[in-house]
Order: C-alpha cells, then sequence, then structure tokens
C-alpha cells in the first residue's frame, strides 16, 4: 500500500507542518459545526403562533435567513437518504411489499407537494404544540416529499438492476447482507443516486421557500428565512428587499453546490460501473482541498478505515439452524392474508375519503375543479410546446459546441435549481405596472423555473451525439430543416423528453404559487387548478384542498401514462442499435 | 485411477436443470448429469453457447440450485456457496469501486479475518499473481488481462479447494490470454496454490487440451455429456506434440457428430420439433463460401483447420458449418466440411443469382422458412404476428433457442425476399417478389 511506502521511506514518523489547506479546511469544519448547533437549536425553540418574531427586511439579516433555509436542505436530505435506504431495499427484497411499494412511490411522486402542505402543516403543529418543531417539520417534510420518492426509486432500480456477474461474486464470496448492502447495492447504485439527489434538490429550493410563509385559514406560520423574507417583502411592497433576497439565495445555492454536490460528484465517480476511463472526470477543488491538506489525510484516513470496518463487518445471523424440519406457513397462505391486508386498508381508506369528503363536497365542486384542471392542463402544454420552439434550437447550437456548452451548461443546471419564486414577485409588479391581463400573463411563471431542464438535457444531448453521425451527415450534404428532422431531433429525443417529463412534472407544482399571486394588498388570479388549490389553502378548506390535489395527481398520473412513458418507451427503442 | 479409490473432491451426481415455460411445461437444459472432480486434476468443460456448461459451473459453485440431483463437496451435501471454493468469472465481476487490493481483499470478507491479515494475506496473493505496483489501481485503469489476474488473485487468496473458472480468458485478446494460461500453469505445475482441483468451463478447444488433464464435452438439445477424453500428455502439454493434435482432432469429430445427429433428429418433416437455427447472418455465409472456395481448401477441409486458418472459435465455425449443413450448401462429415455442387454455384454467382439459390434452398430445407411464407401467402392482407410462430415455436424450444431461430429466419428470408418483417408492428409481411 502507498501509506505503508510512504511512511517507511524516513523510517520513522515524521511530522509535518500544516499549512494553508489545513487552514482553510479547519474553518470549514468548525464553520459547519457551529452552524448545525445553533441553527438546531433555534429550531426547537418554543413556539408561540401570536409571538413570533417578526421578519426583518434588512439586508444584514438575510445571511443567518439564508443559513435556517440551507439547513431545512441538509435536514430533509438526510431524512430523504434513511427513507431511501429503507423503503426501497424493502421494495426491492420482497416480492410482497414491493406489489404495494412501488406504485404507491409512483403515485406519491405526482402528487402536488405545495398542495398537501396545509395538511402537513396541522399535522406537525400538532404533534410538537409548543415547539417551532411543528412548522419546521412541516417545511422540511415538503422539501422531502420532493426529493426522497424519485431518490427512492432510483435506488430500488439500481438494487434491481445489479450486474449478474457481481451479484454471483459476491455471493460465491458469500457476503452477509450486510456486507452485500454496503459493499455491493449502495455502491453500484450511488451515481443513480446522487444524480437524482441533485435534481430533487433544484425543486428542494423552490418548496422550501414555498413552505417557510404559508398561512392555514386564520393561522399564519411564518419560519425565519428567504421565503419568509421574500413573503414580508411582498406584503410590503419592497422590490429592493426581494433584489436582496435574490442575491442572497444565488450566493446559498452556489455555495451548497460547490461545498456540497461538487464533492459528492467528484467523489461518486470511482461508482461508475463503466471500465472505461471516462473523457471529463468530474473534479472539486474543495474535494481536492481536503484530500491534499496534509493535516486531514490521516483524519480521512481513519475516518475510511472506520467505514471500511463497518463495511467489512459481516453482522450476519448467528449460523441458521436447518430449517428442514421446522414448519413454514405455505406461501399461498401468506399471499392471502398479506392481500387481505393491504385489501383492507384501501377499503378503510376509501371508507375515510367517502365520510369526510362526501359529506362536504358535492358534483358541483368536482366539476369546477375538473374544469380549472383543465385550463391548467392547457397551459403546462402550451407552454411546454413554446420552451420546447424556443430552447431546443439554443440547446442544440449550444450542445454542439464543446467550449460553449462547457459555459453554458452549470448556468442551466443554476437556473433549473434557483427557486423560481423569489422572481415572482417582479413579475407580478410589471403586470400591475404594465396593467397586462392576469391570465394569459401569469401563465408563463408556471414554467419560469423548469424550463431550464429543457435546455440542459438538451444540451446533454446534443454534447453526447456521436460525431460520426454529423460528419456523416455533413458529408452527404443534408443540411436544413432536413438535417433537424433526420439527423438532430430523433438524436436528441430520448434526452429531450427526460427534461421535458421533468419541466412538466415542476409546472403543475408550481401552478400552485403561480396562479394566485399578491403584491402588497392587490391579488391576482390567473383561474386554473393552482388558484384553486391556492385560494382553498388560505380560506382553510380541508375536504376542497383535497379535491384539488386529488385532481391534480389524476391529471399529472394520466399526461404521464398516456403521453410521456409511450414517448420515453418510443425515445428508448429508436435509439438502439441491437 | 478409478473413483471408488480417490473420493471426488467435487461430485455432481444426476444433476438436472430446467426452466418453466409460459405453457407450464418445463423446458430442459440438461438431465441428470454426473460428473466428478478429482483430486489434483484439471477439469475441462467444453461445449458450445447454449450446452449448459456455465450452468453446470455454478451448480458446481452453489451459485445456482439444480432442479434435481446433487452435489456433493468434499463428502457433504453442497447448500449454496461454500467456503473452499472460489470462482474466476469471464467478465472479470471486480467491483469498479474498490482498489486492486480492496477487491483481493474482499475474497476474506466473509471469512471474518482481521484487516491486517486480510491486507497481508492480499498482498501475498497479489504477488503470487504479478500485480506487484497496481494494488491501489482502480479497475477501470488496468487492462483487460490485468483485470483478469486480480480476478484470479481473489480467488486463491481464499486458499480454495476448489477453482471454478467460467471461460476465463474468453474476454481477452489472443496474446494476452496466452500469457495468462501460462502463468496459471506454471503456478499449477509449481504447486505454489493450495488449490487441489480446478474445473474450467471454455469454447476454445486448444485452450481445454492446453490446461487439462480430462475433458467433457458437452452437446446440447438436450444437454448431456457427449464424451469423456483423457488428455494422457505430459506436462505442460505441448502444441507440437503429435498427440496433442491427434486429441484435438478427437474432440472435433465428436462435435461434428454431435452437430449432424441433431441436425437429423430435426429433419423429421412435420409433427417433429422445429429445427432451432445457429445465429448465422448471410453475410457470414458468403464470406465463409468465399474463403472456403478459395486456396488451400477448394471447398475441402478439416474443421481444425479451419478453426486456426479463419481465428474461428467453436462458437462461431460450428454454428456457421451447420448453417452451410442446413441449407445444403456444405455437408459436414466426419472432421471435415465439404461444398456441395449448390455451394460451389453459389460461390461464383452474381449477388441476384445468389439471392436466387438462396430463396430456392430455404424453401426446400428451412421448413421453418417455408410455414411463414405459406401462412403470409394464405392470408388476406399478407401479415402475420411475430408472436404466433415465437408461440408456435416456443412450444418446444427455450426462449431464447426460440427468439435466436426467428432473428436467423427473418435476416435469411429478407436476404432471399421470401418475406419481409416490420419491427414497428412486429409483423411478418409477404414480399411480392417472391415466387
Amino acid at each position: 500500500m502507498e501509506q505503508h511506502a510512504q511512511r517507511l521511506i524516513g523510517g520513522v514518523w515524521q511530522s509535518r507542518l500544516p499549512d494553508w489547506r489545513d487552514v482553510a479546511a479547519i474553518i470549514l469544519v468548525v464553520a459547519a459545526l457551529l452552524l448545525v448547533g445553533t441553527a438546531g437549536r433555534q429550531m426547537v425553540a418554543p413556539w408561540i403562533a401570536s409571538e413570533q418574531a417578526p421578519i426583518s427586511l434588512a439586508p444584514a439579516a438575510l445571511p443567518g435567513y439564508a443559513l435556517r433555509t440551507t439547513m431545512r436542505m441538509l435536514v430533509a436530505l438526510a431524512a430523504s437518504l434513511v427513507f431511501t435506504f429503507t423503503y426501497a431495499t424493502l421494495a426491492a427484497k420482497s416480492r410482497r411489499a414491493e406489489t404495494v411499494l412501488i406504485p404507491l412511490l409512483d403515485v406519491l411522486q405526482s402528487v402536488p407537494i405545495l398542495g398537501y402542505l396545509s395538511f402537513t402543516v396541522v399535522f406537525f403543529v400538532s404533534l410538537f404544540p409548543h415547539s417551532t418543531l411543528g412548522p419546521e417539520g412541516a417545511a422540511i417534510f415538503a422539501i422531502f416529499t420532493s426529493q426522497a420518492w424519485n431518490m427512492a426509486f432510483s435506488f430500488y432500480q439500481g438494487l434491481r438492476t445489479i450486474p449478474r456477474d457481481l451479484d454471483e461474486a459476491s455471493r460465491a464470496f458469500r457476503f452477509s447482507a450486510w456486507q452485500r448492502f454496503w459493499r455491493l447495492e449502495v455502491p453500484f447504485a450511488m451515481p443513480g443516486l446522487i444524480w437524482n439527489m441533485m435534481m430533487s434538490m433544484s425543486g428542494g429550493w423552490f418548496f422550501v421557500v414555498a413552505s417557510e410563509a404559508i398561512s392555514v385559514g386564520k393561522v399564519q406560520y411564518t419560519l425565519p428565512g428567504i421565503g419568509s423574507y421574500v413573503a414580508r417583502a411582498i406584503a410590503d411592497r419592497d422590490l429592493g428587499a426581494i433584489g436582496w433576497a435574490i442575491l442572497a439565495m444565488t450566493v446559498a445555492i452556489v455555495l451548497y453546490d460547490q461545498l456540497l454536490f461538487r464533492p459528492l460528484v467528484a467523489w461518486a465517480d470511482k461508482f461508475r460501473v463503466e471500465q472505461t476511463a471516462a473523457q471529463v472526470v468530474p473534479s472539486s477543488r474543495v474535494l481536492n482541498l481536503f484530500r491534499q491538506a496534509p493535516l486531514f489525510q490521516p483524519i480521512g484516513r481513519s475516518i475510511g478505515t472506520v467505514l471500511q470496518s463497518v463495511a467489512r463487518a459481516r453482522l450476519a445471523l448467528p449460523v441458521q439452524t436447518k430449517r428442514l424440519h421446522s414448519w413454514a406457513p405455505p406461501r399461498r397462505l401468506v399471499d392471502v392474508l398479506w392481500y387481505g391486508l393491504v385489501l383492507s386498508a384501501i377499503a378503510y381508506s376509501i371508507a375515510t375519503i367517502v365520510r369526510i369528503v362526501g359529506a362536504e363536497l358535492s358534483w358541483h365542486d368536482l366539476a369546477f375543479a375538473a374544469s380549472n384542471g383543465v385550463l391548467t392542463l392547457l397551459r403546462v402544454f402550451v407552454l411546454i410546446g413554446l420552451a420546447t420552439l424556443v430552447w431546443v434550437p439554443i440547446g442544440v447550437a449550444v450542445g454542439l459546441r464543446p467550449r460553449l456548452s462547457e459555459k453554458v451548461q452549470p448556468v442551466a443546471q443554476f437556473l433549473a435549481a434557483f427557486p423560481a419564486n423569489l422572481l415572482f414577485p417582479v413579475a407580478v409588479f410589471l403586470i400591475l405596472h404594465f396593467h397586462s391581463a392576469p391570465r394569459i400573463w401569469l401563465s408563463p411563471l408556471m414554467i419560469l423555473g423548469t424550463q431550464w431542464y429543457i435546455l440542459f438535457n438538451v444540451i446533454a444531448g446534443a454534447s453526447a451525439f456521436p460525431s460520426e453521425l454529423r460528419e456523416a451527415a455533413a458529408s452527404f450534404r443534408i443540411s436544413g430543416w432536413r438535417w433537424w428532422q433526420k439527423v438532430i431531433l430523433p438524436g436528441i429525443f430520448p434526452y429531450y423528453v427526460t427534461g421535458a417529463i421533468t419541466a412538466s412534472g415542476g409546472a403543475w407544482n408550481a401552478s400552485i404559487v403561480s396562479e394566485a399571486v399578491s403584491w402588497g394588498d392587490t391579488k391576482l388570479s390567473a383561474d386554473g387548478l393552482g388558484a384553486y388549490i391556492a385560494q382553498m389553502t388560505e380560506a382553510g378548506d380541508l375536504p376542497r384542498i383535497a379535491l384539488g390535489i386529488a385532481v391534480m395527481s389524476v391529471l399529472v398520473i394520466a399526461t404521464n401514462r398516456l403521453l410521456w412513458r409511450p414517448l420515453y418507451a418510443l425515445a428508448e427503442r429508436r435509439t438502439r442499435l441491437d | 485411477m478409478s473413483a471408488g479409490i480417490c473420493n471426488p473432491v467435487l461430485d455432481l451426481r444426476n444433476v438436472s436443470m430446467a426452466f418453466d415455460k409460459p405453457s407450464g411445461a418445463a423446458l430442459s437444459v440438461f438431465s441428470n448429469v454426473s460428473l466428478a472432480l478429482r483430486d489434483g486434476e484439471i477439469l475441462g468443460l467444453l461445449g458450445r453457447s447454449g450446452s449448459g456448461k456455465s450452468t453446470l459451473l455454478r451448480i458446481a459453485g452453489g451459485l445456482i440450485k439444480p432442479t434435481g440431483g446433487q452435489v456433493w463437496y468434499r463428502g457433504q451435501l453442497l447448500d449454496g456457496p461454500s467456503e473452499g471454493i472460489a470462482v474466476v468469472f469471464q467478465t472479470f465481476a471486480l467491483f469498479p469501486w474498490l482498489t486492486v487490493l480492496e477487491n483481493v481483499a474482499v475474497g476474506l470478507d466473509a471469512l471474518g479475518i482481521d484487516r491486517a491479515e486480510a491486507y497481508r494475506r492480499s498482498h501475498t496473493a497479489i504477488d503470487l499473481i504479478g500485480l506487484d505496483g497496481f494494488q491501489s489501481a482502480y479497475p477501470r485503469e488496468l487492462s483487460g488481462g490485468m483485470r483478469q489476474r486480480v480476478g484470479f488473485a481473489r480467488a486463491i487468496v481464499t486458499d480454495p479447494t476448489v477453482l471454478l473458472m467460467d471461460e476465463p480468458f474468453s474476454a481477452l485478446d489472443v496474446l494476452t490470454s496466452e500469457t495468462l494460461r501460462t502463468d496459471f500453469l506454471d503456478l499449477w505445475a509449481g504447486r505454489q496454490l493450495t488449490t487441489k482441483s480446478a474445473l474450467l468451463v471454455t469454447h476454445n478447444i486448444d485452450e481445454a487440451v492446453l490446461m487439462c488433464d480430462r475433458i467433457l464435452v458437452l452437446a446440447s438439445n438436450p444437454g448431456r455429456i457427449a464424451a469423456e477424453i483423457q488428455v494422457t500428455l505430459a506436462r505442460p502439454h505441448d502444441r507440437l506434440d503429435s498427440g496433442f493434435q491427434g486429441i484435438v482432432d478427437e474432440i472435433y469429430s465428436t462435435l461434428t457428430s454431435r452437430s449432424l445427429e441433431s441436425i437429423v433428429a430435426h429433419r423429421q418433416p412435420h409433427g417433429g420439433a422445429p429445427q432451432p437455427l445457429p445465429r448465422v447472418s448471410v453475410n457470414q455465409i458468403s464470406g465463409f463460401i468465399e474463403k472456403f472456395i478459395a486456396p488451400p481448401y477448394l471447398g475441402r477441409a478439416e474443421l481444425a483447420t479451419l478453426a486456426d486458418a479463419l481465428a474461428l472459435q467453436v462458437d462461431d465455425l460450428f454454428p456457421t458449418a451447420e448453417a452451410l449443413h442446413i441449407l445444403e450448401f456444405a455437408e459436414l462429415i466426419g472432421k471435415s466440411l465439404k461444398l456441395t455442387a449448390a455451394g460451389r454455384v453459389f460461390a461464383q454467382d452474381d449477388t441476384e443469382g445468389r439471392k436466387r439459390l438462396f430463396r430456392e434452398h430455404l424453401l426446400r430445407f428451412v421448413p421453418l422458412a417455408t410455414h411463414i411464407h405459406r401462412i403470409l401467402d394464405e392470408r388476406e392482407d399478407h401479415k402475420a404476428p411475430r408472436s404466433r410462430f415465437e408461440m408456435e415455436l416456443e412450444d418446444h424450444l427455450s426462449h431464447q433457442e426460440a427468439e435466436q431461430t426467428l432473428r436467423t429466419v427473418t435476416g435469411w428470408g429478407r436476404y432471399a425476399e421470401l418475406f419481409g418483417y416490420d419491427d414497428k408492428s412486429r409483423r411478418f409481411t409477404f414480399h411480392a417478389t417472391a415466387p
């Protein structure tokens, strides 16, 4: 081993002088510890609805708010990881659990997060009645729900697609279940998991901002954070404060990316299964800093050793006694019991819904919600169409120029991560200023934050387009519309579909905050399902919120099944050569 | 040496493997195969793809449970992977996220050995296998040959009694695999390994004769041991030894007669099981015929010679030879292959002539092609879904075989312009130009 060699050369342990990298690394670590500590203490402070600390609009308060917002993101991320490792593992290992858990996950993915925020706030506040943990919990839960589902999905997919040879090798070497999990399953699923974590994180900023200041009925919940700062600025009609908030958010996102995700992505590169060396190896300055700092090397090494021992530990149950003679219930019987249980749970849920909702709602409500739903559906389609027309040509143009796409790609990813709801007030101010029609001009807000997914996926597709195919097209002098139609559009199609799915999913979620907006006392509404849910939330009308969420979920699931999945399958089939 | 005196280390008794088909009936891959791995020998399992040789190895390693029969390891019934049996994989199966050293140490994880000891033993194995200096490299930084060395080091670090090797050299280029083979044989001959016996699965006849003390030739449909061949050469086995070539020839004859048997068995018109077609394209057929008619073969040669000269493995050579035999462009006789009159005409003809001839032979000698053609002819819209033929074939063949047979017949039919196939609708279509 290299480390051994190094020590043996000198023969004795050499003490090394600390250098600047140590200082920087220490500062980072201490600051992180301090921040986590203080923010954590504030989170469990007693909560009195009437005595909330007022949100200050002073720019000096913003770093503190940004920190609180970021902390929520971190906690939610940790929770999502725990959820992913348990839920997805259970689904992948147990046939019976799988039949329930995976469809459930599929639906959960399609439920608009902001829609059920009002439920979760009430729930968490009742859970921790006299502590800030209630609303904090609700906000964290909102971020959690924006991340956990697709992380769990990707982990589940990873577990199901473990290459046969690696599976056989770990069985041949008789790994225990614990060793198998940490040695094979987690590493194999890691790249997909981290990619999904990043994707969810972009969504997460949106939801954390939206969930910090929320009012259900008469009660207003405000958590110190950038979202509440913006809410206060809107109420005060303070455009300057909104500018400061945008700046603070930008800094927070860039720092988060540089300090957390870049190092993660660079580190996770070794988990790629492809055996060829990548052309572009992700790198991170921060990770290199820690790896190269002399003082941190032994620390990193001991952490590595501990982690390795944990992964190597067998933790197997004591040698299983042969079960030859012990009685095991017949499979059929267990199946019947299990599915019986599932069915009764479903029946009970239906009964509950009918009991609570049926008493309050009429067919008229359903028709009203549905017609609003169609209006929003129309908006989503038109906007995705417009975004496609704008961003596909630009994405292709950028993607085919490697140098340009190197510069544009991080910007597009940043824009996708930036919570567009911070920009809404600016748009609303402009609409009011020019007296434009809200039904039309509020619509683009839905896609303000999510159109970037189309852009950066198209850029990724165009950069991955085989240069030989481009050269072939050029040598046969295929150009103009035929070039688009025959060469590049089919080439980027799978990437485009991926981007469009994400964009449309995000647009649905965004509709809840973008179809009904306010500036000071002025309220603008564009109608549509999002506005419906937002208004019902404000009114505290739980049955109608539930109705709105249900209608939206059905619409989202329907478009996924009827449009996006077939398109995705087509894209996958068309681009395969074998 | 009889098995009665010297107990086999690993003993597979009457093992069978069958898969369930959608129709409910079981499809047998092989049944009642018995083989014993004796102390001190390298046993070769030679066969074409689909003969179940890799499945047999996995059964021997406890990775797959046979549907029938038992596996005994050192006098005990084998129930899952066991200490003392190590596997070397065709695709190396290295963990990409672990360094060479860690990958080797993985072999010891299950034994609960402490870290320092595990690393010490791994270093020894790495030294032995010639990987010194690569300890901290990740697999992706290594060439194929080096990767397989890690695979070997990982297997021997556990000091196994039995080493199971699943085509360990087939993913490597010719030179690299030769070096690795020689290195392994040196270790084996030098008794530097604690391993008592080894099982080598391969489709390379030359490799089997070079490495093994005993070779079992597997036949497919249904899978069984077709022949047992003792390699009675002095170690190290020398390719220039006259006995070496004799054994190679013997294996070729065995494989040829198995091929013929299977073709004849499926020739019974109607009522008999449909003939599985080898995965051979028209390009391969015409390319082969063109080489074959040119000097020095002039349309007649021994298979062993062809394999060497055309650098074809058993897995490529026999399917092509079988396809030629089925289409009656050539004939398999004993251990050699001879072009028929039609084959000679095909070789000389122009593109159109070749197509015509191929179409004629396809209709006359491949009942499946005739069948598809007739159905399309009878149907009003001249279209028929692929699934229909798939189901018919799967009554007699495994899903994989049925799929491969359909692929082959689609390719042949398209070339002959006998029928077309539309992948979008997954339907066969009638080709108007067909007779």
